[in-house]
């Protein structure tokens, strides 16, 4: 079993969700990355989305576009992201960490090198958003064959034959976009979500995580009530923005306290 | 090559690809607004009125057809083979960019979306779109890099007294490629009453296609006008590369005509050497995804992509439509790049021979004709595609010889 599965059989078994909280990697300085990493982790992550920068992240809205500016301003790129992965999985063994971005670094390393190389990181899933599935067969049966899981988005406007298609590719967990926009967008409508998500459910056994417009612990927790797993990234990230060297990991630690106690309570 | 040339060209497969290259690469948000899209252009493609609308605003409204023109007194001062001008700088709105936003605006009434949004880097796409949105009745609004929006004022000037709302882009290079990635992050929060009008054969599926079926007016029509004018067809067509719609409007119809050399100019800004360019196929660039196509770009090691630089906006891209890097590998078409002080010489040449003001992205083009014309017999026949006029060009040239207008 992957550890992404084990993590979701285990909440199951706890009638519990996934909280996982999306950083980019490098922001705001590749310093700090590790310790975020382990900072969630010891707040209350099941798992990790850790963003790839990237120059032109078409599919964020303004925050996490920054994100990647800092990062990149530092000059992290897909090669530091999987050394940082490395550095965290030397005292963690146990908490998945997705990688998500856009296919431009992947391609830039090579499909074939980055598979083994995210491998060998410790890499658990990986959520490329510009690859949709008839674009990156190869890649998907590459990442399954070495042990990660394909993550990937559905949407407000997939219809049932492309939901069809899209959880036959995946594995690990669906991502379900809460809301038709780019990242930190609006806030979602939790009604039509959770029938949305119900919808896909009949199609699939995979878990259904959601994000893109989970702004504050009350949306996370209504979103909980019928979902798998809870996606928090722009909220993350502007807590990320507005903190110094200094308050950085108690900053994501009382958010990141605050999350997990109004999704269990 | 020999079989293609025998066989019929037909490109794109049924999902965008030219190979390796084009393709759908967006996110899962946009894949049904592109089905849609694909589907309603499907239906409309080949359909007897809606071609016809085309071809009346076309006559009617852009004046075409656009005429060809020999330059006789450039010829001769070159020395060498005949230079020939597709005058798409005639054409209302004073590029070769109207061909194509009709054609989209057209789609989008059809399909009840009351709102198009552009992208535009030198605003020639962005005036085309507002242009016709003021025809149409829809509200229209162009996203343009903050950097583009300063060097190109007038354009900007233009869009709004056509009643365009134009957003400066603040993130990233702040140029073409950043108004695009912000017009996509537009399209992908108001689909319903959305229609993106993409300027140029970039883009995901449809896109590439469509562009170039719109701009293919330009080779149609100058392959019957070279037939009236000199019985046959030219040695060479040679245009300019950004993304490069206007070439591959003159392009397309000609890819089974054999014995026509197509030659397409990318912008080698301050020389290819410098790094400071925008020329993917020229400089070998590797192969990468952006923007929802597979083609060549111009990125770092670690697969970012870098600035570009031309001293005419409308070239500074750091990719290129994907059918052009089809036909580079296919070795039907030639790229080469030519650098902003080539391309200013031969500006100003034209000015004060002929009278005709060129735009900065088309003096590329008629820089590297004039470089084959003196190796060529004065019986050969070079065709340029003057994909715009210059008046937009003005101050950037002004400032470029210390003049305040």
């Amino acid at each position: 079993m992957s550890r992404i599965q084990t993590v979701f059989s285990a909440l199951k078994a706890n009638n519990k969700k996934a909280l996982i909280p999306y950083i980019t990697a490098g922001d705001p300085h590749p310093k700090h990355t590790v310790n975020l990493l382990h900072a969630l982790v010891k707040t209350g992550a099941d798992m990790i989305e850790l963003g790839i920068p990237f120059s032109d992240p078409m599919a964020d809205g303004p925050v996490i576009q920054r994100a990647s500016e800092r990062a990149l301003q530092h000059k992290v790129g897909l090669k530091n992201v999987l050394d940082m992965v490395a550095e965290f999985r030397t005292t963690d063994t146990t908490t998945p960490i997705i990688l998500m971005g856009y296919a431009n670094p992947i391609e830039a390393m090579g499909q074939a090198a980055f598979t083994q190389a995210a491998k060998i990181a410790g890499v658990d899933g990986v959520l490329t958003v510009d690859y949709p599935p008839e674009e990156c067969t190869e890649f998907i049966a590459g990442l399954q064959a070495n042990g990660m899981d394909s993550i990937f988005l559905l949407s407000p406007t997939s219809d049932a034959a492309r939901v069809s298609l899209i959880v036959n590719q995946a594995s690990g967990f669906l991502y379900y976009v809460s809301l038709k926009g780019v990242t930190g967008a609006a806030n979602l409508d939790v009604e039509q979500v959770k029938a949305r998500v119900a919808e896909i459910r009949t199609k699939t056994n995979l878990p259904i995580g959601v994000g893109f417009g989970v702004k504050d612990a009350a949306t996370a927790k209504n979103v909980a009530a019928f979902a798998d797993a809870v996606v928090v990234g722009s909220r993350m990230v502007t807590t990320i923005e507005d903190s110094n060297d200094d308050n950085l990991i108690a900053n994501i630690s009382a958010l990141m306290h605050e999350l997990r106690a109004t999704i269990d309570a | 090559m020999q079989d293609s040339i025998n066989q019929r060209y037909d490109m794109p497969d049924e999902r965008g690809h030219f190979g390796q290259f084009g393709g759908t690469f967006v996110a899962e948000t946009l894949v049904e607004a592109l089905e849609e899209l694909r589907l309603m252009y499907e239906k409309y493609r080949y359909d007897a009125e809606f071609l016809a609308e085309y071809a009346y605003d076309l006559k009617h409204f852009v004046g075409r057809p656009s005429p060809v023109y020999h330059a006789a007194r450039w010829s001769n001062k070159v020395g060498g083979a005949q230079i020939y001008l597709k005058r798409e700088d005639l054409n209302h709105t004073g590029a070769h960019k109207v061909n194509n936003t009709i054609g989209q605006a057209l789609l989008a009434k059809r399909m009840g979306k009351p709102r198009v949004i552009a992208e535009t880097g030198a605003g020639q796409h962005g005036v085309a779109t507002a242009t016709i949105a003021a025809r149409l009745g829809l509200e229209c609004v162009v996203y343009m890099g903050s950097e583009d929006v300063k060097r190109q004022a007038p354009n900007v000037f233009r869009m709004k007294l056509l009643g365009a709302t134009v957003v400066p882009v603040t993130s990233g290079s702040k140029t073409l490629k950043d108004a695009l990635n912000e017009a996509m992050r537009d399209w992908v929060t108001n689909i319903e009453n959305t229609f993106y009008i993409i300027g140029t054969v970039a883009g995901p599926h449809p896109y590439p296609m469509m562009v170039r079926d719109f701009q293919a007016i330009i080779g149609i029509e100058a392959k019957q006008q070279m037939q009236e004018m000199v019985g046959r067809q030219p040695d060479a067509v040679v245009a300019c590369v950004g993304g490069g719609s206007n070439a591959m409007g003159i392009f397309y119809p000609y890819i089974d005509v054999p014995n026509v050399r197509l030659i397409g100019v990318e912008a080698a800004g301050h020389g290819l050497e410098t790094g400071m360019h925008a020329a993917p196929l020229t400089a070998n660039s590797p192969v990468g995804v952006l923007h929802g196509n597979r083609t060549y770009l111009m990125q770092d090691n670690d697969g970012n992509i870098i600035e570009t630089h031309s001293v005419s906006a409308g070239l500074d891209y750091p990719g290129v439509g994907p059918e052009h890097a089809w036909l580079k590998d296919i070795k039907r078409a030639e790229y080469v790049a030519i650098t902003d002080d080539e391309a200013m010489v031969a500006f100003h040449s034209l000015c004060r021979t002929e009278g005709i003001i060129p735009a900065l992205e088309s003096s590329h083009a008629l820089a590297h004709a004039e470089k084959m014309a003196k190796t060529m017999r004065k019986d050969q026949i070079i065709l340029v595609n003057l994909s715009g006029r210059g008046d937009k060009d003005i101050n950037t040239v002004a400032k470029l010889a210390n003049i305040t207008l």
